[in-house]
């Protein structure tokens, strides 16, 4: 045990600072988000994230928002585990057709106001898989989509940025 | 892979000509293929079976009015390709799933997907087809378009099936395709008693996105763009075993050089994987230390990705013939440096894991696959060898680079989550080591050999060890440099059946932790 919180004491505070003078683009869009959060969405954004046919990559660059380093919580955005209560919908993937009644459910299952942001290339425009027998291509074509964030996959950065600019909007 | 006269390939020649099923053996890019009758597909399964062979992967393939019908089979040494023909208007063969279970789901799919009838298959449901496409519509036969003929909305699958149990008690529990996390879809369907598992059913292919189709018609390089988005965790390792099996069809060898960045890329995707897994595995049971701690060391390792090789996840980094990054000196000190950070940073994180008495608490005896169930279902990467199952494509098998290297694999015996975390914190140690052997040795030359367009008709099929295992990719080329068949099997095929058994009288609350120790890619199973 001793061990574990010398690991951590050593560690210590990895996450990027918010207001440090020599802010990175980062930090000063972190400050930005929190703004903006707190403006109209009281101080919290909940946000579901819905795969609807990803080849996996955008979710890993989603899963980093959480890592001590982006640590988006502090601006007051956290996942949720139902559409139910979650203000946002963050879909990746081009729809796979097998997905589509699943992805309509979770949005009719989302209470108004909601947003939806689609998240990745295959998101926005079907990337590398298009429209087919079994995909039926950017989210647009299934659900109403509020802001794209493209990329592939979108850094951490981007998605932060993505965000910011839904509640600019 | 020059396997051809091998021990084990004789012994079983001599059992088939025992057994009267002839064969005809051919040799293709020093893998041995052995074409026969579709009647004896099932005594060959039952004899490779009596050898001990592990049965890797079933694909089919429309030539005109035939339908050639594969299956690959591996001893501990070297690969076997068996083949047969099939007329379209006679599409039925005798299935090998009675003898190998794990080829039930590749049946079903080849069934969905082509039409062919597997003759007394174990499991008639369908698999891959949802309702996207309508019961005797074939999406791989040539006469489907692409777009094929969806309705507007695709309704979802509600006549599927499932196994029941009945009995005082038993209640059902049924999750997804949507999952409570930020993780790919699929249905999972419990039975449980209290909170015991009592069985476990997948219903799998909700990402079907349609690469085999989509493959169709590409040239070599636009192939390798697809190829390394069939799971974006393994993009070098799915592009790496496109590549060579395309290589192998246009009879080129990559340049030494290129070869070494190639196993640099996959190297490092192993340890960002196994980084990432290592502390979500121990946040699944509320050991927040570990999850904190690797993924900072991953996001470190992501960077570093980025700055160098110009991507993060290592998307789009090897073409055909070769790779599009190359390694400047100043960027081999970067990267040996990042080596020595991690080796310490790990020093310290991992004895305090090793230490805690209630991780161990929860990891150990959690998830258990017996070596013997690993052995039968012929489980690969770090799966197996956590059940003491030693194999690895790159010591058994190898290809360049790492045949120049000095390769050591872990095993671990005791099958539980425990183990498979041990077994990915070697390899992350091994793969450290494998790294600095590459740094070093990194040969000077070109970073690509020009490509040749391959014969017409030409065919590769080609393993790597990606960072889940065992990769078996297949290509074949029509006339004009394009892909008329492509197929590749992640190693999620196996990992979906082996979590399967490995929930079996867990708690139903073990099962994310059960399911993060394996890990299998829903993107990679359902093409």
């Amino acid at each position: 045990m001793l061990r574990l919180f010398a690991k951590t004491l050593k560690t210590g505070i990895v996450t990027e600072k918010i207001k440090r003078p020599d802010a990175s683009e980062l930090d000063a869009l972190g400050i930005e988000v929190k703004r903006q959060v707190d403006k109209y969405f009281s101080g919290s954004i909940a946000i579901r994230a819905v795969d609807a046919g990803s080849c996996n990559g955008c979710e890993l660059e989603i899963h980093a928002l959480n890592n001590p380093i982006y640590d988006v919580e502090r601006y007051g955005i956290h996942f949720v585990a139902s559409p139910r209560h979650a203000d946002v919908l963050l879909v990746t993937g081009p729809v796979a057709r097998h997905m589509q009644t699943a992805l309509l459910r979770t949005y009719e299952a989302t209470p108004n106001p909601k947003w939806v942001i689609a998240v990745g290339d295959c998101a926005a425009c079907g990337g590398e898989f298009g429209v087919s027998y079994a995909s039926c291509g950017a989210v647009a074509n299934v659900i109403p989509v509020d802001i794209v964030i493209p990329g592939c996959p979108p850094t951490p950065e981007t998605l932060v940025k993505g965000l910011l600019s839904l509640m600019k909007k | 892979m020059s396997e051809v006269h091998s021990n084990w390939q004789l012994a079983l020649q001599l059992a088939l000509e025992a057994e009267v099923i002839p064969h005809n053996s051919t040799v293709v890019n020093n893998l041995a293929r052995w074409t026969i009758s579709a009647d004896d597909w099932l005594r060959f399964a039952t004899i490779a079976q009596q050898h001990h062979l592990r049965w890797v992967a079933g694909w089919a393939e429309q030539r005109e009015d035939t339908f050639v019908v594969n299956a690959c089979f591996a001893s501990q040494t070297g690969y076997l390709w068996l083949q047969t023909e099939l007329h379209i208007e006679k599409p039925q063969l005798p299935s090998q799933a009675t003898i190998y279970p794990v080829a039930s789901r590749s049946e079903r799919h080849t069934q969905d997907m082509f039409g062919i009838h597997f003759v007394d298959r174990p499991d008639s449901r369908k698999w891959t087809r949802h309702c996207a496409w309508k019961k005797h519509d074939y999406p791989l036969r040539k006469d489907f378009p692409l777009q094929g003929m969806p309705e507007v909305i695709t309704p979802a699958n509600m006549d599927y099936q499932f196994v029941k149990a009945r009995g005082a008690g038993v209640y059902e529990v049924p999750v997804g395709p949507i999952h409570a996390g930020i993780i790919e879809p699929g249905h999972f369907r419990f039975q449980a008693v209290g909170e015991t598992i009592l069985n476990l059913e997948e219903r799998l292919a909700y990402v079907h996105k349609g690469i085999e189709k989509l493959a169709e018609g590409r040239t070599p390089e636009k192939l390798v763009r697809l190829a390394g988005r069939i799971s974006g965790d393994s993009t070098v390792a799915h592009s790496w075993a496109a590549c060579r099996a395309m290589e192998q069809a246009a009879g080129i060898t990559i340049p030494e050089r290129a070869a070494f960045i190639r196993g640099i890329l996959c190297e490092r995707e192993r340890i960002a994987n196994h980084l990432g897994d290592i502390g979500a595995i121990c946040n699944d049971v509320g050991f927040a230390f570990a999850q904190m701690q690797f993924s900072r060391l991953r996001e470190q390792w992501q960077r570093n990705s980025a700055s160098v090789f110009g991507h993060r996840l290592l998307m789009d980094r090897l073409i055909p013939g070769g790779v599009k990054v190359d390694l400047s000196v100043a960027d081999c000190t970067l990267l040996t440096q990042e080596l020595k950070v991690l080796r310490k940073e790990l020093d310290e994180t991992i004895p305090a894991l090793d230490l805690n008495s209630s991780l161990e608490d929860r990891l150990f005896t959690t998830g258990y696959l017996s070596p013997s169930t690993a052995a039968t279902y012929g489980v690969v990467g770090y799966v197996a060898r956590a059940s003491g199952q030693d194999f690895d494509v790159r010591r058994d098998v190898s290809y360049a680079p790492y045949n120049q290297l000095n390769i050591k694999v872990a095993v671990e015996e005791q099958g539980d989550v425990a183990s498979r975390v041990w077994v990915r914190i070697k390899e992350v140690f091994a793969s450290i080591k494998l790294l600095s052997q590459m740094l070093t040795q990194l040969p000077e030359g070109e970073l690509v050999t020009a490509w040749q367009k391959p014969k017409e008709y030409s065919e590769g099929l080609a393993m790597v060890e990606g960072w889940r295992g065992e990769i078996m990719t297949y290509v074949r080329f029509s006339s004009d440099d394009k892909i008329s068949r492509f197929y590749a099997r992640d190693p999620s095929h196996f990992g979906f059946l082996a979590l399967e058994k490995i929930v079996l009288n867990n708690i139903v609350p073990d099962f994310p932790v059960c399911n993060k120790s394996v890990n299998p890619s829903y993107s990679g199973n359902d093409l």
